[in-house]
């Protein structure tokens, strides 16, 4: 596997003071075809120097509520809803100057294609150097050589001599640092990375985490860390958030809910993945297909494919999987999930 | 770059060369008899069509009609016509007002079409933005010949803001026909900027400039509008190859004495030396344009490189 240079125990969660909340958040996409909910009441909290990880399939709406916190959606089709405070003060309720002021200084972010997230048609060094120019009035001089200090800081190797080269001319690896260097050309104080590491190869990835790490080391900042990489997530997050069809219906540690999941969703998502710990055992993958998100299920949203499901007369008053939605609720110490029947599930991996 | 540049320049000297052949044995395949032509119902004596024809060596085969040519040409004489007048003179007399037409057209292709354009773009489905369709729809679909008189009839005889015909009142007398003839290109420019800028309002790297906490103008100007214009920049520099070329329709329906008509004219005529010195001039300007063309794109778009 590969090595990261983390501390052997990662500080539990919340240490510094509380930078991002998040509460009941909703995407709705309005199209002709009919309203696409892709976010569905989500909330969580971000503490200075924690590392959170998102977890889920394809279309759970993980890239969605990231880019609902940055502000970058467009309104309409999409229509936000709920709160996203970033140091006490609701994103939503701000004007639009004043949440673009807050990206970059405040919130930044990492997308998943660095080459076409890059723009072609500028050298990296411009569009690194723009940051500055833009949010602290330097001028081009200034600029260029603070972008030159920055591609020194994520490790680009010859970064003076390639601060004019274009987004092209870098290699997959090289080009995710140039984002990374944009992104935290300010100091940001959360950095939300959307898939980072995914377009890259295995030793560049673990090249690219290393990196975010030592600047999180560096500056405190909160990292909100989306990916499908379950090994990565064990290795450098603090807490996980589990999304499915646009909810969270898992929360915890990462050591706890990596140890004993207690949603049903979660459990397959580490039965369906070679790694962590649970070797030998057969890889069983999660059956049928993510919802749809113009129809989402009725009662748990993830009824359909759980094997755990209770219907009928199986079912306790109230909690029948297909008609009752279960909420995220406190399972155990520190732990949340979104299953009427967790406290079945808590325990069994155990075995 | 620059090497590259030269050999394309290099390259146009065959193409001229071969351009010229061809259009030297379609104006020697022309049925008629140039000299009757010339006379009209006049009758002509057989003298004098001896002498002409041998003055133009008309009797010649076309390998040596065209060797005469040449040797002409590489003395800077592109040949006389049958009255005698220099075909360099009528170029230089006809040129200035088709360069003078094509200047005015792109311009309105730039100022309306591209300004149209971006802003139905950023604005699509608005109010703004379907007048925009349906006026281009409506230009593209109307012919030329039609749009012209429309032109003249409405804003030289009605509303009397322009002249209708003729060069005598210099630049103003090329408004009008330099509106029609850029009419087609314009509505052409409108949609192409328009496509292009809401196509790259999607892209990954605006949502990116977006996450940077840029403003609004800056998102668009400079991380849309630059790579929207590519394809519009390289499409307008090849339009004016094509424009230089001269426009038929339009200059005889607003009496321009320009170099499309001369060749029309010259062809009616069968004025071998004007159709083939013209026509040779118009490939090479069709020609040079792309080149242009060809370099401003690697100048707009870092990507391109030619080596
Ligand atoms: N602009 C949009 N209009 C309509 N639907 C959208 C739009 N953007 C996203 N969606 C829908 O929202 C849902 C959630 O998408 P999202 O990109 O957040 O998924 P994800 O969890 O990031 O998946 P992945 O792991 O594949 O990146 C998807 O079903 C997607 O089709
Ligand atoms: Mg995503």
């Amino acid at each position: 596997m590969t090595q990261f240079q983390t501390d052997p125990a990662p500080s539990r969660a919340t240490t510094g003071a509380t930078l991002l909340e998040v509460e009941d958040l909703h995407v709705e996409f309005r199209q002709r075809s009919g309203v696409v909910s892709a976010v569905n009441g989500i909330s969580y909290s971000l503490a200075e120097g924690e590392t959170l990880a998102i977890l889920g399939e394809s279309g759970s709406g993980k890239s969605v509520s990231a880019q609902a916190i940055m502000g970058i959606l467009d309104v309409p089709p999409a229509v936000v809803s709920g709160a996203i405070r970033f140091e006490g003060r609701d994103m939503l309720a701000m004007s639009a100057e004043d949440q673009r002021q807050v990206r970059g200084p405040g919130i930044s972010m990492i997308f998943q294609d660095a080459l076409s997230s890059l723009n072609p048609v500028y050298s990296v060094g411009w569009q690194i150097g723009e940051m500055f120019r833009v949010h602290q009035g330097a001028s081009r001089k200034e600029a260029k050589r603070k972008a030159v200090e920055l591609m020194d800081r994520v490790r680009i190797p010859a970064a003076a001599k390639r601060v004019d080269d274009y987004p092209h001319q870098f290699s997959g690896g090289m080009r995710q640092r140039v984002m990374i260097a944009m992104a935290i050309a300010l100091d940001p104080r959360i950095l939300i990375a959307d898939e980072p590491t995914t377009a890259l190869d295995v030793t560049v990835q673990a090249q690219v985490m290393d990196l975010l790490k030592d600047l999180q080391r560096e500056t405190g900042m909160g990292l909100i860390l989306i990916t499908h990489d379950l090994g990565v997530v064990n290795e450098v997050a603090d807490n996980v958030a589990v999304m499915y069809a646009g909810r969270i219906v898992e929360r915890g540690t990462v050591d706890d809910v990596f140890t004993d999941a207690g949603h049903p969703y979660t459990e397959g998502l580490m039965n369906s993945v070679p790694q962590v710990e649970a070797k030998g055992g057969r890889l069983q993958p999660i059956v049928g297909q993510p919802p749809n998100l113009a129809a989402i299920p009725s009662g748990c949203p993830f009824h359909p494919r759980c094997a755990r499901r209770r219907l009928g007369a199986e079912a306790a008053p109230g909690r029948e999987c297909s008609i009752d939605v279960p909420p995220l609720r406190l399972v155990a110490s520190g732990r949340e999930a979104a299953c009427h029947y967790s406290e079945e599930v808590l325990g069994v991996r155990a075995v | 770059m620059g090497r590259y540049v030269a050999r394309r320049l290099l390259l146009t000297i065959p193409v001229m060369l071969g351009a010229s052949i061809l259009i030297f044995s379609v104006v020697y395949a022309l049925p008629g008899d140039p000299i009757r032509a010339l006379a009209g119902d006049r009758p002509v004596s057989p003298a004098v069509v001896q002498v002409l024809t041998e003055r133009f060596h008309l009797d010649d085969p076309l390998w040596m009609q065209y060797w005469e040519y040449l040797k002409g040409l590489f003395q800077g004489d592109l040949g006389t016509d049958f009255r005698g007048r220099p075909v360099l003179d009528t170029i230089e007399r006809t040129l200035p007002v088709t360069i003078r037409l094509t200047i005015v057209a792109v311009i309105f292709e730039i100022v309306i079409g591209l300004t149209a354009g971006v802003l139905a773009g950023i604005r699509r489905n608005s109010y703004f933005d379907n007048l925009v369709l349906v006026s281009t729809t409506v230009v593209v679909a109307i012919p030329i010949l039609v749009l012209a008189f429309l032109a003249q009839l409405l804003f030289g005889l009605k509303l009397g803001w322009f002249p209708i015909a003729g060069t005598r009142e210099g630049w103003y007398g090329y408004v009008l026909p330099g509106l029609v003839l850029a009419s087609g290109s314009l509505a052409y420019v409108a949609r192409l900027t328009r496509t292009s800028i809401a196509e790259n309002l999607r892209a990954d790297y605006v949502r990116t400039a977006k996450a940077k906490g840029l403003p609004p103008r800056r998102i668009i100007v400079q991380h849309t509008l630059r790579n929207s214009l590519i394809p519009v920049v390289t499409f307008i520099g090849a339009d004016i190859g094509a424009l230089l070329g001269g426009a038929i329709v339009t200059e005889t329906v607003f009496n321009l004495p320009g170099i499309g008509r001369e060749v029309f004219d010259a062809i009616r005529a069968q004025e071998g030396a004007v159709v083939v010195g013209i026509v040779t001039l118009m490939v090479f300007f069709f020609i040079f344009f792309n080149l242009v063309v060809d370099v401003l794109y690697a100048v707009l778009d870092p990507r391109i490189r030619y080596d």
